[in-house]
């Protein structure tokens, strides 16, 4: 399965965003939180990217979702075509639909693919 | 500081058209550690108007951590120096300057070969600022660092054409940066956190560009030691 990892300036954001994303997307999805600096201010830190990179590995890709500025350069300093991807996507919007279609097992090209569609998303009406 | 080095050496190793060497890029880094505790306020402020307010400490604690990186485990190449600077940042700084000075001086590191000559260090230094532009997506005029370090890293480049010396070389280039810094004040910002404001990002310089020529100008003051 795809892995899903959410990069956000803030910890206790990125860590609800995986959360809604989990009850959203299904306990099984993998979806792991990078969220602030190590020492819990806002920013970006790689190690905290790298570690929940790894925990949500499983040899399938990964789709790193990053909110914005500096979680998106760090984020894509990890890149690895078709191995570990950026979404270029609404944070939570994108978020869930790759999890989403991650978790009913679709390759990772699906699932960058279905983050990506987030972006057009309308709220209120049809475009 | 971060370096038990002479400086009294550093001119010496590299005076008169010579080469850079280890000495000369730890020495580089020691000086900028030491201009952005000095400017760390002024960076801070800058970015207090149109950013987050977070540049002058960012660095400082990225800049910092390098110095330690460098004493704990010294470089014996030039490239090891550049490489190390760059990993730290990546991974100290926690804002967006971080991975950008990461990535440019990883990518100096990878393309400096030694012995590094005035022309390997333009050529090196290139790439740096490719790199940046690269990862930040930005071009001349968005408001950002890139304003600075383009023009620094042309005018560095007819420098070598010219045949001028170590020296002096690195005083134009850093005065190219300064002036593509302040160049920044009348830009309406189109990249980073400053793009939010349009209209309200003119008239007050990008924190990024300042902290780019700070570095350019430690290449110029490392230079002169010794002269």
């Amino acid at each position: 399965m795809v892995g899903i990892v959410l990069v956000a300036h803030s910890a206790g954001l990125a860590v609800e965003a995986a959360a809604l994303v989990r009850g959203i997307a299904g306990a099984g999805a993998l979806v792991a939180a990078a969220g602030g600096t190590e020492d819990g201010g806002l920013g970006t830190s790689l190690d905290l990217i790298e570690k929940a990179l790894a925990a949500v590995d499983r040899g399938d890709g990964v789709v790193l979702v990053p909110d914005l500025g500096s979680s998106v350069l760090t984020a894509r300093l990890l890149e690895e075509p078709g191995r570990v991807v950026v979404a270029d996507v609404p944070f939570v919007e994108g978020a869930i639909a790759a999890a989403v279609t991650a978790s009913a097992g679709a390759p990772l090209a699906a699932v960058l693919a279905a983050a990506e569609e987030a972006r057009d998303f309308r709220k209120l009406s049809n475009p | 500081m971060s370096t038990s080095m002479d400086p009294d050496s550093v001119g010496g190793d590299f005076a008169d058209g010579g080469v850079l060497t280890t000495d000369f890029f730890v020495a580089w880094f020691d000086d900028i550690a030491k201009q952005v505790r000095l400017q760390r306020e002024r960076l801070t402020a800058l970015d207090a108007a149109i950013g987050d307010a977070d540049h002058g400490t960012n660095l400082d604690r990225g800049f910092t951590e390098v110095g330690k990186a460098l004493t704990d485990s010294p470089p014996t190449s030039p490239g090891q120096a550049l490489l190390s600077a760059g990993t730290t940042l990546i991974r100290r700084v926690g804002g967006a300057s971080g991975p950008l000075y990461g990535s440019a001086f990883r990518a100096m590191g990878k393309a400096v070969e030694e012995p590094v000559t005035l022309a390997g260090f333009a050529a090196a230094f290139d790439a740096g600022v490719v790199a940046v532009e690269q990862l930040g997506k930005a071009v001349p005029g968005d408001k950002t660092m890139v304003d600075a370090l383009v023009p620094a890293s042309r005018t560095l480049a007819l420098a070598v054409r010219d045949g001028v010396g170590v020296r002096e070389a690195f005083e134009l280039t850093a005065r190219a940066a300064e002036e593509g810094a302040r160049a920044t004040i009348p830009l309406r910002a189109r990249k980073g956190r400053a793009s939010y404001l349009g209209e309200r990002s003119i008239g007050h310089e990008d924190p990024g560009a300042a902290s780019s020529a700070l570095i350019v100008a430690s290449l110029a003051t490392v230079a002169a030691v010794g002269s």
